[in-house]
């Protein structure tokens, strides 16, 4: 069995670029490098009309009924913080508070954090230990002073899918806007803002087999009508939404990403669901011990999220260096606490510290993932034999009984 | 992270990984850190008739310097006496391991760990006399 290392697990983190993406955008590099503002000459309509391909693409992908409603950015984190921010500036006479939920991404939390500085208010919504959110916590927390709502499609660490649809109507049956990040999400679910009743839509090129720095912010036109404040000003781009010049070759291969998602989804989706399975059947033949963090059938389908308990997650990156994935162990980041998005789940710490994310995507092969379990089992079995915590599990003890002397 | 080649080596090929009989009154265990941390370090001496630490055992939960950290405690700590032993600082091994600010708790511990084994020790030289 030859496969080739290293091994990309880790497809939350990025994506590879498809090559058929790469190839479309080529030629805006140095062929048609124009402006797409550019009206008056070749050149720029050149441009202009590739932008305007894309936007369609884009539009299809997501269910959108017109692409005038595309905004286009630099990626998820700054079409999050123009939704959350634009949004909370443009209907502050309406009402001061947001609801969002403590497992979203740091760029949607932060944001909101930033906001509360300026006086608005935000309910952080916990989940369960499935890490869904709660419909009736939701509706209760909504008041006559809620303008938005943020809530992810699919979660970056455990890939749990929210239930969109029900948020939705939830959100217009109260008048209330929703926002959705779905950059884990396209092209891996399907996502139609209309019959999920999104009114305003993050993704990004690079989670879906496009560049880094391009993304999108899909803004409702018609009912309703959702405007925003821009975050930065200038020559009045994207509506006077997003003001800055075209990255004309990015938003090309973004365009030609979506295609491909949206074409792709059905079949690509079972594909990848059989590798996680076979990922998931082969770890548990051959180990004990090993849990699933987060729900399993509201689950992306490359996501596998599992803790391999008594095994510090750093440590068992370590050895299987060839494959790579991520943890949510503190050790592997610059915070001495574990994942938040485990704890939000009531993961206990120690699990936490000994949680595996693996992404599988597009470009993986099922001889990737039969090696992926011969090394997991390998590398989880020799860090046990030298785990005390093994050792005494093992022998009986109950750990929590056990008077540790932390530091 | 990058790791050094010292702590890849310890990783790689951890001496003196195992377990002594922790009732024997002349074995020393010192068990440091908690689950919930993220680490735990277990390190054991045996102590020969002249005072020497004739041998060394430890098990460790964490990160690769955690493990690196007290593999090269209980090389160190073999052929000392417990005096010399109790002098091993956790700098000493910072340095030697070329371990990274964000690491620097992996080699407290392990000094916390040979401190906790040699003090388990003499409790029970001590019980054993009285
Ligand atoms: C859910 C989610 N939102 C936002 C982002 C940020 O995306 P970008 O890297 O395009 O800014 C990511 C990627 O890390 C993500 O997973
Ligand atoms: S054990 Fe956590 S950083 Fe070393």
């Amino acid at each position: 069995m030859a496969v080739q290392t290293p091994i990309y697990l880790d497809n939350h983190a990025t994506t590879r670029c498809d090559p058929r993406v790469v190839e479309a955008m080529l030629p805006y590099f140095t062929t048609h490098f124009g402006n797409a503002a550019s009206r008056t000459h070749v050149f720029g309509r050149i441009a202009e009309e590739a932008v305007d391909k894309a936007r369609a693409q884009l539009a299809r992908a997501i269910g959108a009924t017109t692409d005038k409603e595309i905004v286009l950015t630099s990626g998820a984190t700054e079409s999050d913080n123009l939704a959350i921010k634009g949004a909370a500036h443009m209907y502050r006479e309406r009402g001061d508070h947001l609801i969002t939920v403590c497992t979203e991404h740091k760029a949607v939390l932060d944001a909101h954090h930033a906001l509360e500085r300026e006086g608005f208010r935000v309910t952080f919504l916990p989940v369960g230990a499935d890490g869904l959110v709660d419909l009736a916590l939701l509706a209760a927390a909504m008041t006559d002073q809620t303008i938005l709502v943020s809530v992810m499609a699919v979660n970056n660490e455990i890939g749990v899918v929210q239930p969109l649809q029900q948020i939705g109507k939830l959100c217009k049956d109260r008048g209330v806007l929703f926002f959705c990040d779905a950059a884990q999400a396209i092209g891996k679910v399907p996502i139609d803002v209309e019959a999920m009743h999104i009114d305003l839509l993050a993704f990004t090129a690079h989670k879906m087999y496009g560049p880094k720095g391009v993304g999108a912010l899909w803004v409702r036109r018609k009912s309703p009508r959702v405007r925003l404040e821009p975050l930065f000003h200038g020559g009045g781009h994207e509506r006077g939404l997003r003001s800055g010049t075209l990255a004309v070759a990015l938003i090309v291969a973004f365009g030609a990403a979506a295609e491909l998602a949206a074409r792709e989804l059905p079949e690509e989706s079972s594909r990848v669901l059989a590798l996680r399975q076979r990922l998931w059947d082969g770890l548990r033949n051959n180990l004990t011990h090993v849990h699933l963090n987060g729900d399993w059938s509201a689950r992306a389908p490359g996501n596998l999220n599992v803790s391999f308990a008594y095994v510090e997650g750093e440590s068992l990156l370590m050895g299987i260096n060839d494959i790579a994935v991520s943890s949510g162990s503190a050790c592997t980041s610059a915070s001495l606490e574990p994942s938040y998005v485990l704890k939000a789940l009531g993961v206990d710490d120690e699990l936490a510290h000994t949680s595996i994310r693996f992404g599988i995507g597009r470009f993986n092969t099922e001889q990737e993932i039969d090696y992926t379990i011969a090394r997991v089992t390998e590398v989880v079995t020799r860090l046990r034999d030298m785990s005390p915590l093994w050792e005494m599990v093992q022998e009986g003890v109950d750990l929590k009984t056990v008077n540790w002397v932390g530091h | 992270m990058a790791y050094s080649d010292k702590v890849l080596d310890h990783y790689n090929a951890p001496r003196n990984v195992g377990a002594l009989p922790k009732d024997d009154p002349n074995v020393g265990t010192g068990v440091v850190g908690a689950p919930e941390c993220g680490d735990v370090m277990k390190l054991q001496i045996r102590v020969g008739a002249d005072g020497v630490i004739e041998e060394a055992r430890f098990k460790t939960f964490g990160c690769g310097s955690a493990i690196a950290s007290s593999s090269l405690a209980t090389e160190w700590v073999k052929g000392k006496t417990l005096e010399q032993a109790a002098t091993i600082r956790n700098t000493d091994i910072v340095q030697e391991l070329n371990l990274p600010p964000i690491k620097i708790h992996c080699s407290v511990l392990a000094e916390d760990a040979i401190r906790a084994a040699l003090a388990d020790y003499k409790a029970k030289q001590a019980a054993t006399a009285g």
